[in-house]
């Protein structure tokens, strides 16, 4: 699924985004970053309600192809920054992560 | 492409710098065309220690060998130390207080991806002197 159906499937919020055009496949939901980098496949969407820095920091190693904060949460200052500087993928959904994740064909 | 030996400090409790070491030995790599599913392992292997110094050991030090063949990275801190390795090892296993937990850390699988993503890894720890880990990942 292209990033600019997912964010309008899931009327998102774009916090960063650099390729709307870009293709997000498969899937990883969950809070606990370890598992995150154990389990997130490269180019996936990961939906999350965790919204510190280190979101920014596990995005980048895991590869994750967008990261989706659910529940409407905000990343914190530092989350922003970090995702706009490194290019990383980051949109905000009011959407509880059950109901985001069924919005979307991925 | 000839080795190269890279060296970082680690600060302790401080989860802004956290990850940066990783950061660039991912840059660095990348940028001498290393397989990108090697990078991977190296990046999260190398993160998760990282992160396990920061959170468990006040910090330490990172040094990374990048050969033609293999990545070989060693985290060296004088933390409180692992008393009981193969116990630490167990997927869910943690003793991060809930404030760590809050941030993300603590589902206790830190040292199994480290395990899961490399080749090679070896922990060597003493109560009340530090923690060693050493980690390869094969390049071919
Ligand atoms: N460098 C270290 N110094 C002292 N103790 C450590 C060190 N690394 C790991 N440990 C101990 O081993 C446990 C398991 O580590 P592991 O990385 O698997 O999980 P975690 O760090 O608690 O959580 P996670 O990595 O999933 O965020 C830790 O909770 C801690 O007790
Ligand atoms: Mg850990």
């Amino acid at each position: 699924m292209k990033l600019k159906d997912i964010i309008a499937a899931l009327d998102a919020e774009v916090v960063s985004a650099e390729d709307l055009e870009k293709e997000i496949s498969g899937g990883y939901c969950g809070d606990f970053l370890s598992f995150v980098m154990a389990q997130a496949p490269a180019g996936c969407a990961w939906f999350t309600v965790m919204s510190n820095h280190n979101v920014a920091a596990v995005a980048a190693l895991t590869e994750v192809g967008v990261t989706i904060l659910c529940e409407g949460v905000e990343p914190d200052e530092q989350l922003k920054a970090k995702a706009v500087g490194r290019g990383l993928d980051l949109i905000v959904t009011a959407k509880p992560v059950f109901e985001a994740v069924k919005a979307l064909d991925l | 492409m000839s080795s190269l030996h890279l060296e970082f400090d680690v600060a302790g409790n401080n989860f802004v710098s956290a990850g940066s070491a990783s950061d660039e030995v991912k840059k660095t790599l990348k940028m001498l065309g290393v397989d990108p599913v090697a990078v991977r392992k190296v990046a999260i292997a190398m993160y998760e220690g990282e992160i396990n110094m920061v959170i468990h050991a006040g910090g330490g030090k990172a040094s990374v060998d990048i050969d033609t063949d293999k990545v070989k990275i060693v985290l060296a801190d004088e933390g409180p130390g692992i008393p009981d390795i193969s116990l630490a090892m167990k997927d869910g296993y943690s003793t991060a207080p809930d404030a760590i937990r809050d941030l993300g850390f603590g589902a206790g699988m830190g040292l199994p991806n480290m395990k899961k993503y490399t080749d090679e890894m070896h922990i060597d720890s003493t109560v009340g002197v530090g923690t060693t880990v050493t980690m390869v990942v094969n390049l071919r």
